[in-house]
C-alpha cells in the first residue's frame, strides 16, 4: 500500500511540473484568472476534504491511517469479505498510471450524481506514459480514468458478491467519502476548462469581429462562469449535506450495533451461567440420589435445596428431576413411590399436568423431584410431552444441556424454554458414544426458563433501555421463526441482528434490536450546508446583479462611444463646412469691396458717397467676421499653424494702439501701453496672431467700456511676475500692491486687481524655468464687466455674456474663443477676472523665441534715439502709473533720466537743469503753471514743455498752443514714432529735415534694377504686359511662351535672377515646369557641391489668389506668388524677399 | 482750340469707357508703362490682344460647334482669353470669361454657347471702343497735340 502511495507522489510532482510548463505558453490573463479561481476552489475543497477526513477517522475509531488509500483499503478490508489480493489489485489500479491499462468507464445508474458533471460514456484504451502527461487535459483524463477504474472495480466486485450488497454500498460510501471532493474539484476543473476552451475557440474564431460582440461574449462568459459557480456551490452543499447525513446514519447504526451486541452477549452469558448451575444440580442429583443408597435426597430435600439455591439461577422458574423408567420397571416404580405415572396433557394451549395415568410406553420419565414452584409436575411423565421427549432424547444423546423451542409455560403463561440435562450413572468421558450415553442415563434434570422475564430482568440491568427495543427469536426453523420476547414497536426501517448462542448447537436464537424512535431530523447535517447554499445563492445573486450591471454599463459605454464618434465627426464636418463656406463667401466679398472702392473713387454726390461708404464699411465688417469664422474653423480643424518670425513687440503694440486709439478716443477712453524693460526687443513668434489676440481683447474692452476710464495694455515676463517681490518694475509693483478699491490706476477709475486673472495659470504653479521667453500680457479695462453667471462660458464660440449683448454691442462672440485657441497654440494660457460695474482684466501668456536686436529694422530710429540721449526730463502727472508709462515711452526713445512729480506744485523744486517737461493734461493748470514759471529763475533756457493730452477738441488744442505756454501737445496714446517726431520738432535738433513723412523707403526700381528675369506665359498679351511692367522697374526681361521653354531656359547654369511663371498653360503647366526646374537644380547641386547652390526664385502668376493654390505653389517648389495683373506693392513685397539682401 | 476740344473729348471718352466698365485700372497701368523708350506700347499690346483674341474666339467657335464638345480644350482657351483681357484691363470681357469658365466646369454646352456670344459681344465692344480711342489719339498726335495723362484717381 505504501508503495502505491509512493507511486502516486511522483505523479503529483509531475503534474505540477506539467502545469507550470503549461503556464509558460499560455500567458493570457484570463487564463491566469481562471487558474486562480480554480486554485481557490481546489483549496476550499481541500480544506473541506481534510475536515471530512478527520471526522471520518474519528467516528470510525480507525487507526490513524492518514493516507487515503490505506484507509480506504482498511475500510474495504474490514467491511467486506474481499481478499487481500483483490484489494491490492484494486489499489494498484487506483494509483498505477504508468502502466498500460485498459479500462472502461460507465455511467453508473446508481452513482450519486457525480458523473453527471462529466457526462462521460466512453470506452478508452490508452497507453499512458509519463512523458505524455504534458497538459491539463491529460491530467484530467487520468483522474477520470482513476475514477472510472474505481467505479468499474467496485461494480465488478458488486457483481461477484451479491450477498454483500449492503457491505458493498458501505464500501462505496467510504470510497466516496475519500474521493467525492476530488470529484467535485475535478468536475469544476474539467467543466470550467471545457467552457473556457469553448469560449477561447470562439474568441479565436471571431477575433476579427466587432468589439461589441466581444463584449457581449465576455458577458456571456461571465454568466457561464457564474452558472458554473452556482452549480458547484449548490452541488457542494448538497454533497456536504449528503455526506454529513450519511455519517450521522452510520453513527446511529453503529450505536445500534454496539448496544445490540452488548445485550446479546449479556443475555448469553447470564443464560450460560444459569445453565451451568443446572448442570451442577444434575451432578448433585447424580451424586446424592443415585450414588448413595439409600438416596440422600427426597422430594422435600430437593425442593428445599433448589429453593434455597434459586438465586444462583435467577433465570429459571423452576427445576425438576425425572427418572428414567422403562416400561418393565413401571409397576415396581409406581409401587415404590405410591403413585402412578401420569401423562402430560395440553389444554387450552397450556401445558397442564394431567391426572390420567400415562399410556403404555417403552420408557417413562416421571418427575420425582421438583422445585416448590413447579411441584405440580411431580409424577408427570416428561416423555409424554412431545417437546420434552425430544429434548430428553437429545439431551441424553449429547450429554449437554439442550433447549426446547419456546412454548407456553405451565401456569405462568409466559413463553419459556426447557433446559434439559441428562444424568448419567457413571462419569462418562467426553468422547462417549451415543450408545454408551443412552445406557448410562438414569434420569433427567430439567429447568424451565421464563424468557420474557429473563430478558426483562436483563435489560433492567443495562443502560439506555428506553432507546432501543429488543426482540428475541428462535430461528431454528428458518421458515417459522418463533418470537420469544419483544413487541413489534419502534423504527422498523433499521434493525440490528445479533446471534445468540445458548450452548445448544441445535437451536438457533437471534436478538433483533431497533431504535424505539424514528431518527431525528438531522439538523446537524442540514444547517451548515443550508447556510452554504444560502450563501451560494446570495453570492450568485450578487454576482448576477454585478454582471448585469457590468453588461449594461458596457452597453452604455459602447453607445456613448458611438455617440462620441458621431459627435466628433459632426464637429469636424461643421468646421470643414465653415471653412469652405467662409472661403467661398470671402472671394466674392473681395470683389464687392473692390467695386465699392472703385465706386467711391468715381464722381458721387454726398448722398451717394455716404451710401457707398456705409456699404463699404459693412462689407469690411463682414470680411473681418468671415475671417474670424474662418480662423475659428481653421483652428478647430487643426489647420492653423503659427509662424515663427522675429518681430518687435513694442512696435507691434504701438501699431495696435494707434489703430485703436481712434475708437478709444471717440469713446473718451484713455489707452496706454506699457512693456517691461526686461522684455527683449525682438522676439520670435507669430506677430499677426499676437496682434490679433491683442486687438481682439482691446477691441472688446473698447466695446464694453463706456465713456470713462482706461484701457491699459501691459507686457511683462512671467518670471518677473512669478517673483513679484524682487521685481524692479514700478508698474508691476504698484499693480500687485493695489487692492480692488484703490484708484491707483491709469485713469483713476477703479479696476479689478489684475493678479486674479493669472492666478490660476499653470506656468505660475510649476516653477520650471524655461529658456524661452514667456510673456504675460494683461489688458485692463474699466468697462461694464462680465456677469458672474456668464463668466464660465465666455470662451465658448458664439457665446456672449447674454443674448442681449449682441444686440447692445454687436459682434458674434467668436473673438475670445479664437483668442483662447491662439493663446493655446502659443503654449500659453488665457484667463480673466471681472467684476460687473468695475471692469475686466484679461491676461494671457505666450511662449516666444528670443533673438538679438535686429539692427537693420531699427536703423532709422536708432539715429534719432541717439539724438535724445542725455536729455533730462520731468513728468508731471497726478497718476503714478500713467507717469510710469510715460517714463517707459521716454526711455524707449532714449531719454534716460526721467523724473516724476505728481503735480505742478511738487514739481517746482525739480525744474532745475531740465531739458523736457511733460505734463499730463489732468495735472495741467494754467494759473499754477504760470506761477511755477514765475518762480523759476530764467538764468537758463527754460525746458521745453510738452503737454500730454488724451482727448482734446481742436479748438482747445489751438487755444493751448496759442497761449504759448507749451511747446507741443502730444495726443495719447503715446507711441514711439509720435514721440520721436514731437521731440524732434520741439528740440529743434535736425528740424523737420530728418522727418520722413513718406515711409516708402525703397522702391521697386531699386530692387529690380539690372536683374535678369524670365517671364513665362502662353498669352502674348500677358507676356507683353509683364515684360513692360518689369522693364519699367529696370529689370532685364526675357519672355518665353511655354513651360517647356521655361525649363530649357532655367536649366542650370543660367543667369536668371528670378522667374515669373504662369500657372495655367497648355502642355506643361506652371506647377509641372517648376517641379522640373527644381529637379534639374537638385541634380546640379549634387554634381557641383562646391559652387553655389542653385535655387532660382520662381513666383507664380495667377489670377485667382486662393489659399489652396498658394499652398499648392509652395508644395511644388515655388517661392511665392503674385496676382495678375501686377500691383506694384504686392510685386514689391513678393520680390523683396529675394532681392532685398 | 480744336486740339483742346479733341483732348477734352478724348478724356471724356476714356472716362466713359471706365465708367461703363469696359476698361479698368489695368489699362491705366498700361498707359503708365508707356514712355519715351516705348512710345506706342499700349497700341502694341492692344493689337496683340486683338490678334490673340480673334484666334481664340475662332477656336472656341469651332470647338463648341462640334458634336461632342471637348471641354478640356475649351477651358484653356477661355482661361487664356481671361488672362489676356485682364492684362489689358478689358474688364467686361474678363467678367464674361469668368462666367464662361463656370459653365465649362459644369459642362453646360448651351450655357457655353450663350457665353461665347456674350464674350464676343463684349470683345467687339471693347475692340470698337479701343479703336475709336486710338483713332482719337492719333488725331491728336497728328495735329501736334499731347495725349493728356489720365488721372482718374483709382
Amino acid at each position: 500500500m505504501s508503495i502505491a502511495c509512493e507511486l502516486s507522489n511522483p505523479n503529483l510532482k509531475k503534474t505540477k511540473a506539467a502545469e507550470s510548463s503549461v503556464g509558460k505558453w499560455i500567458i493570457i490573463s484570463k487564463i491566469l484568472l481562471f487558474r486562480v479561481f480554480c486554485g481557490l476552489l481546489c483549496l476550499s475543497a481541500l480544506i473541506c476534504l481534510c475536515f471530512s477526513f478527520s471526522s471520518c477517522i474519528c467516528n470510525n475509531k480507525q487507526d490513524e491511517a492518514a493516507e487515503s488509500s490505506s484507509s480506504s483499503k482498511g475500510m474495504l478490508f474490514r467491511n467486506q469479505n474481499v481478499s487481500r489480493s483483490e484489494i491490492d489489485a484494486m489499489l494498484s489500479l487506483f494509483f498505477d498510471s504508468n502502466q498500460v491499462t485498459s479500462f472502461e468507464c460507465r455511467k453508473e445508474s446508481n452513482d450519486p450524481g457525480m458523473l453527471e458533471n462529466y457526462g462521460i460514456t466512453c470506452s478508452l484504451s490508452t497507453r499512458v506514459e509519463k512523458e505524455e502527461e504534458e497538459n491539463e487535459e491529460e491530467e484530467a483524463k487520468k483522474i477520470k480514468r482513476h475514477v472510472a477504474e474505481l467505479m468499474s472495480s467496485s461494480s465488478s466486485s458488486f457483481e461477484e458478491n451479491e450477498e454483500g450488497v449492503h457491505h458493498e454500498l458501505v464500501v462505496l460510501f467510504y470510497v466516496m467519502n475519500k474521493w467525492h471532493w476530488w470529484w467535485l474539484v475535478l468536475s469544476v476543473l474539467v467543466g470550467g476548462h471545457v467552457i473556457f476552451e469553448f469560449h477561447q475557440r470562439k474568441i479565436e474564431v471571431s477575433s476579427f469581429l466587432q468589439d461589441k460582440q466581444q463584449c457581449k461574449r465576455s458577458g456571456r462568459w461571465r454568466k457561464n462562469m457564474l452558472r458554473l459557480g452556482i452549480l458547484a456551490g449548490v452541488s457542494l452543499s448538497v454533497l456536504w449535506f449528503w455526506d454529513t447525513n450519511e455519517q450521522l446514519l452510520f453513527q446511529r447504526k453503529e450505536t445500534l450495533t454496539n448496544m445490540c451486541e452488548e445485550r446479546a452477549r449479556v443475555l448469553q452469558d447470564q443464560f450460560n451461567v444459569s445453565m451451568n448451575h443446572v448442570h451442577a444440580l444434575s451432578i448433585l442429583v447424580s451424586t446424592f440420589h443415585h450414588g448413595k443408597t439409600p438416596s440422600a435426597i427426597d422430594q422435600k430435600t430437593f425442593s428445599e435445596y433448589t429453593e434455597r439455591t434459586n438465586f444462583e439461577r435467577p433465570l429459571t422458574s423452576g427445576v425438576a428431576y425425572a427418572l428414567k423408567v422403562t416400561h418393565s420397571e413401571r409397576e415396581r416404580f409406581e409401587k415404590e413411590h405410591g403413585w402412578s405415572i401420569k401423562k402430560m396433557e395440553i389444554k387450552d394451549q397450556t401445558l397442564v399436568a394431567g391426572f390420567d395415568p400415562a399410556p403404555v410406553q417403552d420408557e417413562y420419565a416421571p418427575v420425582i423431584f421438583a422445585q416448590e414452584t413447579v411441584s405440580h409436575i411431580v409424577s408427570v411423565d416428561m416423555m409424554s410431552g412431545k417437546e420434552d421427549r425430544e429434548n430428553i432424547l437429545r439431551a441424553r444423546a449429547l450429554g449437554k444441556g439442550v433447549l426446547t423451542s419456546p412454548f407456553q409455560l405451565l401456569k405462568s403463561n409466559h413463553l419459556g424454554v426447557i433446559l434439559t440435562f441428562a444424568v448419567y450413572n457413571t462419569n462418562l468421558p467426553h468422547d462417549a458414544t451415543e450408545e454408551e450415553r443412552l445406557n448410562a442415563t438414569i434420569g433427567y434434570l430439567g429447568a424451565s426458563y421464563d424468557m420474557p422475564s429473563l430478558v426483562e430482568k436483563l435489560l433492567q440491568q443495562l443502560a439506555s433501555k428506553q432507546t432501543i427495543s429488543v426482540n428475541v427469536y428462535d430461528t431454528t426453523n428458518a421458515s417459522s421463526v418463533i418470537k420469544m420476547y419483544g413487541s413489534e414497536v419502534g423504527d422498523m426501517s433499521e434493525e440490528h441482528i445479533s446471534s445468540l448462542d445458548f450452548g445448544d448447537p441445535f437451536r438457533k436464537h437471534e436478538m433483533h434490536c431497533r431504535f424505539t424512535q424514528k431518527p431525528p431530523i438531522p439538523w446537524l447535517a442540514i444547517m451548515p450546508p443550508g447556510f452554504a447554499l444560502v450563501i451560494t445563492l446570495l453570492l450568485g445573486y450578487i454576482f448576477n446583479e454585478a454582471i448585469n450591471r457590468i453588461a449594461s454599463v458596457e452597453e452604455d459605454y459602447q453607445k456613448m462611444m458611438e455617440l462620441k464618434a458621431r459627435a466628433e465627426a459632426a464637429d469636424i464636418a461643421k468646421s470643414q463646412f465653415l471653412a469652405t463656406v467662409s472661403h467661398e463667401i470671402r472671394t466674392p466679398m473681395v470683389g464687392v469691396l473692390g467695386m465699392l472702392k472703385l465706386l467711391m473713387d468715381t464722381d458721387l454726390d454726398a448722398k451717394q458717397m455716404d451710401f457707398a461708404e456705409t456699404a463699404h464699411g459693412s462689407g469690411k465688417d463682414l470680411i473681418s467676421l468671415i475671417n474670424e469664422v474662418l480662423d475659428q474653423a481653421k483652428i478647430e480643424s487643426g489647420r492653423l499653424e503659427l509662424e515663427h518670425v522675429p518681430f518687435d513687440l513694442r512696435f507691434l503694440l504701438d501699431n495696435v494702439s494707434s489703430l485703436l486709439s481712434g475708437k478709444a478716443a471717440e469713446k473718451g477712453i484713455e489707452l496706454a501701453v506699457y512693456v517691461s524693460s526686461n522684455v527683449p526687443a525682438v522676439i520670435i513668434g507669430d506677430p499677426s496672431r499676437f496682434r490679433q489676440i491683442i486687438t481682439n481683447l482691446v477691441g472688446n474692452s473698447i466695446k464694453f467700456t463706456q465713456e470713462k476710464g482706461h484701457i491699459f495694455i501691459s507686457v511683462h515676463l512671467t518670471s518677473e511676475v512669478r517673483e513679484p517681490f524682487e521685481t524692479e518694475d514700478e508698474i508691476l509693483k504698484q499693480r500687485l500692491g493695489s487692492d480692488e478699491t484703490s484708484c491707483n490706476t491709469l485713469s483713476g477709475y477703479p479696476a479689478v486687481n489684475a493678479t486674479g486673472s493669472w492666478r490660476n495659470f499653470k506656468t505660475f504653479q510649476d516653477h520650471s524655468c524655461d529658456k524661452k521667453t514667456e510673456l504675460l500680457v494683461t489688458v485692463e479695462d474699466t468697462g461694464v464687466g462680465i456677469p458672474f453667471d456668464a463668466q464660465s462660458r465666455i470662451f465658448t464660440p458664439f457665446m456672449q455674456a447674454d443674448s442681449s449683448t449682441s444686440r447692445t454691442y454687436g459682434g458674434t462672440g467668436i473673438g475670445l474663443s479664437i483668442s483662447k485657441r491662439l493663446v493655446e497654440l502659443m503654449q500659453g494660457e488665457i484667463g480673466f477676472v471681472s467684476r460687473p460695474g468695475v471692469g475686466t482684466t484679461f491676461s494671457f501668456t505666450g511662449v516666444f523665441g528670443e533673438r538679438e536686436r535686429d539692427s537693420s529694422a531699427l536703423e532709422l530710429l536708432d539715429q534719432s534715439i541717439q539724438e535724445f540721449q542725455g536729455l533730462k526730463a520731468l513728468v508731471i502727472d497726478s497718476r503714478n502709473i500713467r507717469a510710469e508709462v510715460t517714463r517707459y515711452h521716454l526711455q524707449r526713445v532714449g531719454v534716460s533720466s526721467v523724473d516724476i512729480a505728481s503735480s505742478l506744485a511738487t514739481a517746482s523744486g525739480k525744474l532745475v537743469n531740465l531739458d523736457l517737461v511733460l505734463i499730463d493734461k489732468d495735472a495741467w493748470n494754467k494759473e499754477e503753471y504760470s506761477d511755477l514759471l514765475k518762480e523759476q529763475p530764467s538764468t537758463r533756457p527754460s525746458p521745453k514743455i510738452i503737454l500730454l493730452a488724451t482727448f482734446t477738441t481742436p479748438s482747445e488744442l489751438s487755444e493751448i498752443k496759442s497761449s504759448g505756454l507749451v511747446d507741443e501737445v502730444v495726443m495719447k496714446p503715446l507711441r514711439m514714432s509720435v514721440l520721436i517726431c514731437c521731440l524732434q520738432e520741439t528740440m529743434g535738433s535736425g528740424g523737420g529735415k530728418k522727418r520722413q513723412t513718406n515711409r516708402k523707403p525703397k522702391n521697386l526700381g531699386k530692387l529690380l534694377r539690372g536683374k535678369k528675369i524670365l517671364v513665362v506665359d502662353d498669352t502674348a498679351v500677358n507676356r507683353r504686359v509683364a515684360d513692360a511692367v518689369l522693364r519699367k522697374y529696370g529689370a532685364l526681361v526675357t519672355c518665353v511662351d511655354s513651360g517647356k521653354a521655361a525649363v530649357a531656359m532655367l536649366k542650370p547654369p543660367h543667369d536668371f535672377d528670378a522667374c515669373f511663371m504662369d500657372l495655367q498653360m497648355p502642355e506643361m503647366d506652371g506647377f509641372e515646369a517648376t517641379r522640373r526646374v527644381r529637379d534639374l537644380e537638385e541634380e546640379m547641386n549634387k554634381k557641383a557641391e562646391c559652387s553655389r547652390k542653385w535655387h532660382t526664385p520662381i513666383l507664380a502668376m495667377t489670377a485667382d489668389v486662393i489659399q489652396a493654390t498658394n499652398e499648392k505653389c509652395i508644395k511644388c517648389g515655388m517661392d511665392g506668388f503674385v496676382s495678375k495683373p501686377f500691383e506694384e506693392e504686392e510685386l514689391y513685397s513678393s520680390v523683396a524677399r529675394f532681392f532685398d539682401k | 482750340m480744336e486740339l483742346v476740344q479733341m483732348q477734352k473729348s478724348l478724356q471724356d471718352y476714356t472716362k466713359s469707357l471706365f465708367l461703363e466698365g469696359v476698361l479698368d485700372s489695368q489699362f491705366l497701368q498700361l498707359q503708365q508703362l508707356q514712355d519715351e523708350s516705348n512710345p506706342d506700347f499700349v497700341s502694341q499690346v492692344v493689337t496683340l490682344f486683338f490678334q490673340d483674341s480673334d484666334r481664340i474666339l475662332n477656336d472656341l467657335s469651332l470647338s463648341l460647334d462640334q458634336q461632342v464638345v471637348d471641354f478640356k480644350k475649351v477651358d484653356p482657351h477661355v482661361h487664356q482669353l481671361k488672362g489676356s483681357s485682364s492684362s489689358i484691363g478689358a474688364q467686361r470681357v474678363k467678367n464674361a470669361c469668368v462666367v464662361f469658365r463656370t459653365f465649362c466646369e459644369q459642362q453646360n454646352v448651351e450655357g457655353c454657347h450663350r457665353c461665347l456670344q456674350q464674350v464676343k459681344q463684349e470683345y467687339y465692344l471693347v475692340k470698337n471702343r479701343l479703336e475709336t480711342l486710338f483713332k482719337l489719339e492719333q488725331q491728336i498726335v497728328a495735329s501736334g497735340g499731347v495725349i493728356p495723362a489720365m488721372e482718374l484717381g483709382f
